[in-house]
């Protein structure tokens, strides 16, 4: 018996900036790489698909409204109380992924330094990828890019801190706001980064996380007609498919992932902040 | 006020060089095309133009394999410099045959000579000599150190701008070492086989570019073919939808250009004469059809009174008729297909309670036309609200603050284009922020460019064509 009984914390949803359970009801136990019980996890529903779709719809006009300087500024705080964390993460990365307490620590490094990463693009991304247009006639036209909406990313199965933070990151970034599905197995790091997210200036909705099957879930989204982008990573790769034919029905923008996934350690390229990019050309005519 | 009448001013068919059938291009060479021959008509006079072999099965096949070779053997291969000059080569001989071309297009389209001859062509033109610029240049496209062409690409383009919908497909997939093989549309397929032509003249390797007429199951075919490595179409939502459910679950890269309902906001500072050429621009260039056009009026109500009767005014002076007529400003609907569709939602605007106001002007006999159509008290609800039209048909609805203007003009589920009209600067550049569309013309309208990427939101589509953007639809980057 020890001395002192220890809080056990009760892991739940984060959708619209509070932490619900699902509205089914429903839970999972989830044990750590070796079979031992860690926890309950919320097994979501289709409700809380839609609620969570509907609190980052409510959210997307202001974080994509922000200035990106600000979004930075929000980033890089995730980044700093991410670090502050660090024990505790590295904890439960270990426990989740079975991995070595270094492995972990540096899991835990690299996602802290990922959003330092993404928090600098903020606002350098519409100097990369805008233009001033050369257009032959009188005429003032120019591109920038803008985000595409609300976004629906199943998390990677595996990696269940720095492939999360890998696929979250750039939808943020680029003023998007985010459904993710955590990984089902290994949620916890999840819904523990969903506490440094409600603590770190990210306005309620940006971020909504549900634990649960992105088997289950991943249909709801992909089909969901307010749902602008679609990242199927966490999807078995059988499943992918036909995720993607639903997505088609709302011409949903639907990320292209490897089969397998991949190592989250390599540093990543600007290709998944393309991704929830749209550019849009304004045109105006130049005369005295 | 004195009406000056115009004396006809038209050109001779005999520019067209028309011939009497016209055949696939596979491999480089003219082949009889497996599928059932079409006739094309002009639509202005319901007579048949030419017969044209179609492809089937097979020829899709065939020519995918061309291009597959070509794409291996040759024109990957090539130095992009070298590639470069084979454009800008294809943009001249597009130049010399201008007017050859001008009066083909209006001949199978339909449209008025004046837009083929100073929108169609000359634009196709530019975007040919625009992208043989990037062809050795893809380095500085800001897409890494080496992007790589895909391979083979699968097209298919729509009917309201054969030609210049061709130029936007193949000049971005040729500049960055793709081969090609494009479906232009069943009702308009002359001036791509036409473009085939300039492609021998321009000594172009055999299987770089095929083109494949025939109906939507030649497309079908060709998307689902597996030696293509990249989709791209342009056409309808509808048909956008059922090619990404095909393309889904495949390697294959998709961009899709698809269908719009554009608001064109104007606000009660706009100098409304200046609005009002916008407006018709917007909806009437082309007889409305075109996937951007300013189809919703959104107009702040002070001044909606006003400026439907200086629109209206200006719709009653605009001429319909003979396309080849240089005078002609609004020619004939490309279909008979078409024209019903036109006629079943104006008809619905009937019966749905909007305010149906017709141009005056006559309607000649024979051939496909339809008079310009402005209907006012236009709910959101209505289908002429919701549905894209694809014709000279103009609904307007009206808002009373900037936020219901946006709220209303982004009540759609496409987002092609909008229009802001205001002579406030700090407002246009408001909307433009929030008009949740790919292309915002303020005190403008219907403006395209090489060096402007175009293309849409949410149902509108995905991709870029145009300016640096374009390109990524064409590499691995």
């Amino acid at each position: 018996m020890p001395d002192r009984m220890p809080v056990a914390k009760t892991y739940k949803l984060y959708v619209g900036g509070a932490f619900p359970r699902s509205e089914s009801g429903r839970s999972y136990p989830v044990s750590d790489a070796k079979g031992n019980f860690l926890a309950n996890a919320a097994h979501a529903s289709r409700k809380d698909v839609r609620d969570a779709v509907v609190a980052a719809r409510k959210a997307f006009p202001g974080w994509s409204g922000t200035t990106a300087y600000n979004r930075g500024q929000v980033l890089y705080r995730v980044a700093e109380v991410l670090e502050g964390r660090h024990e505790q993460f590295a904890a439960e990365v270990a426990a989740a992924e079975g991995v070595s307490a270094r492995k972990a620590q540096s899991l835990v490094d690299a996602a802290v330094d990922r959003w330092v990463w993404y928090a600098g693009w903020t606002d350098k991304i519409a100097t990369v990828l805008g233009a001033a247009n050369p257009v032959a006639g009188p005429y003032f036209s120019f591109t920038v890019p803008e985000p595409s909406g609300v976004a629906a990313v199943l998390a990677p199965q595996r990696s269940s801190l720095l492939g999360l933070v890998s696929v979250l990151a750039p939808v943020l970034a680029a003023g998007c706001t985010a459904v993710v599905v955590s990984s089902t197995d290994r949620p916890l790091p999840a819904i523990t980064l969903s506490e440094v997210l409600a603590t770190s200036d990210v306005p309620a909705g940006v971020v909504n996380v549900l634990t649960g099957r992105a088997a289950e879930l991943g249909p709801w989204l992909a089909s969901h007609g307010d749902v602008d982008a679609l990242d199927p990573a966490g999807a078995d790769a059988r499943e992918r498919p036909e995720l993607a034919r639903q997505a088609a029905d709302t011409v949903k923008r639907v990320l292209r992932v490897p089969e397998d996934e991949p190592d989250w350690t390599r540093p990543p390229d600007i290709g998944r902040l393309r991704h929830y990019l749209e550019a849009k050309t304004v045109w105006h005519p130049m005369g005295a | 006020m004195t009406m000056w009448e115009y004396a006809p001013a038209p050109e001779s068919r005999d520019i067209a060089n028309l011939k009497a059938a016209y055949r696939p291009f596979v491999n480089g060479e003219f082949v009889d095309g497996g599928g059932e021959p079409l006739k094309t008509l002009n639509p202005a006079t319901e007579e048949v133009l030419a017969e044209v072999g179609t492809a089937n099965a097979s020829d899709v096949d065939a020519a995918v394999k061309a291009a597959r070779r070509a794409y291996e053997r040759t024109w990957s291969a090539l130095p992009g410099s070298e590639r470069a000059k084979y454009l800008f080569r294809i943009a001249r001989l597009i130049q010399e045959r201008a007017r050859e071309l001008a009066v083909l297009e209006t001949l199978d389209n339909g449209k008025p000579v004046k837009e083929s001859r100073d929108a169609d062509i000359p634009t196709a033109a530019a975007h040919f000599f625009y992208h043989a610029g990037w062809a050795d240049k893809l380095s500085y496209a800001g897409l890494g150190p080496d992007p790589r062409p895909l391979g083979v690409a699968g097209q298919v383009i729509p009917w309201n701008f054969p030609l210049l919908m061709l130029a936007w497909k193949i000049a971005p997939a040729l500049a960055t070492g793709n081969t090609v093989v494009l479906k232009p549309a069943e009702t308009t397929p002359l001036t791509a086989l036409v473009f085939a032509e300039i492609c021998q003249q321009a000594d172009l390797p055999p299987g770089v570019v095929n083109i494949l007429p025939g109906a939507g199951d030649v497309g079908a075919e060709l998307v689902r073919h597996p030696g293509v490595d990249k989709v791209a179409f342009t056409g309808s939502t509808e048909v956008g939808k059922q090619i990404q459910r095909a393309v889904a679950g495949t390697p294959k890269r998709l961009t899709l250009e698809l269908g719009g309902k554009a608001a064109n906001v104007v606000f009660d500072d706009a100098p409304l004469d200046q609005a009002v050429d916008g407006i018709v621009n917007g909806i009437f260039f082309n007889q409305g059809h075109v996937c951007c056009a300013g189809s919703r009026l959104l107009a702040q109500e002070s001044v909606v009174d006003e400026l439907l009767a200086k629109l209206r005014y200006r719709v009653s002076t605009l001429r319909l008729g003979d396309p080849l007529d240089k005078n002609t400003d609004i020619g004939a609907i490309n279909s008979a297909e078409q024209l019903g569709k036109i006629r079943e939602l104006v008809e619905s605007g009937d019966n749905e309670g909007a305010h149906r106001w017709t141009s005056p002007c006559p309607v000649p006999e024979r051939g496909f036309f339809f008079a310009p159509t402005v209907f006012s008290g236009v709910q959101q609800s209505m289908r002429i609200a919701r549905e894209e039209i694809f014709g000279p048909v103009l609904s307007v609805l009206t808002f009373r603050t900037p936020e219901e203007a946006v709220a209303k003009a982004n009540n759609t589920p496409y987002g092609l284009s909008a229009g802001v009209w205001t002579e406030k600067g700090s407002r246009i550049l408001w909307m433009a922020n929030r008009l949740r569309a790919g292309v915002v013309w303020a005190n403008t309208f219907n403006r395209f460019d090489p060096a402007a990427p175009f293309g849409g939101y949410r149902e509108s589509g995905f991709g870029r064509e145009g300016g640096r953007t374009g390109l990524e639809a064409y590499l691995d980057a």
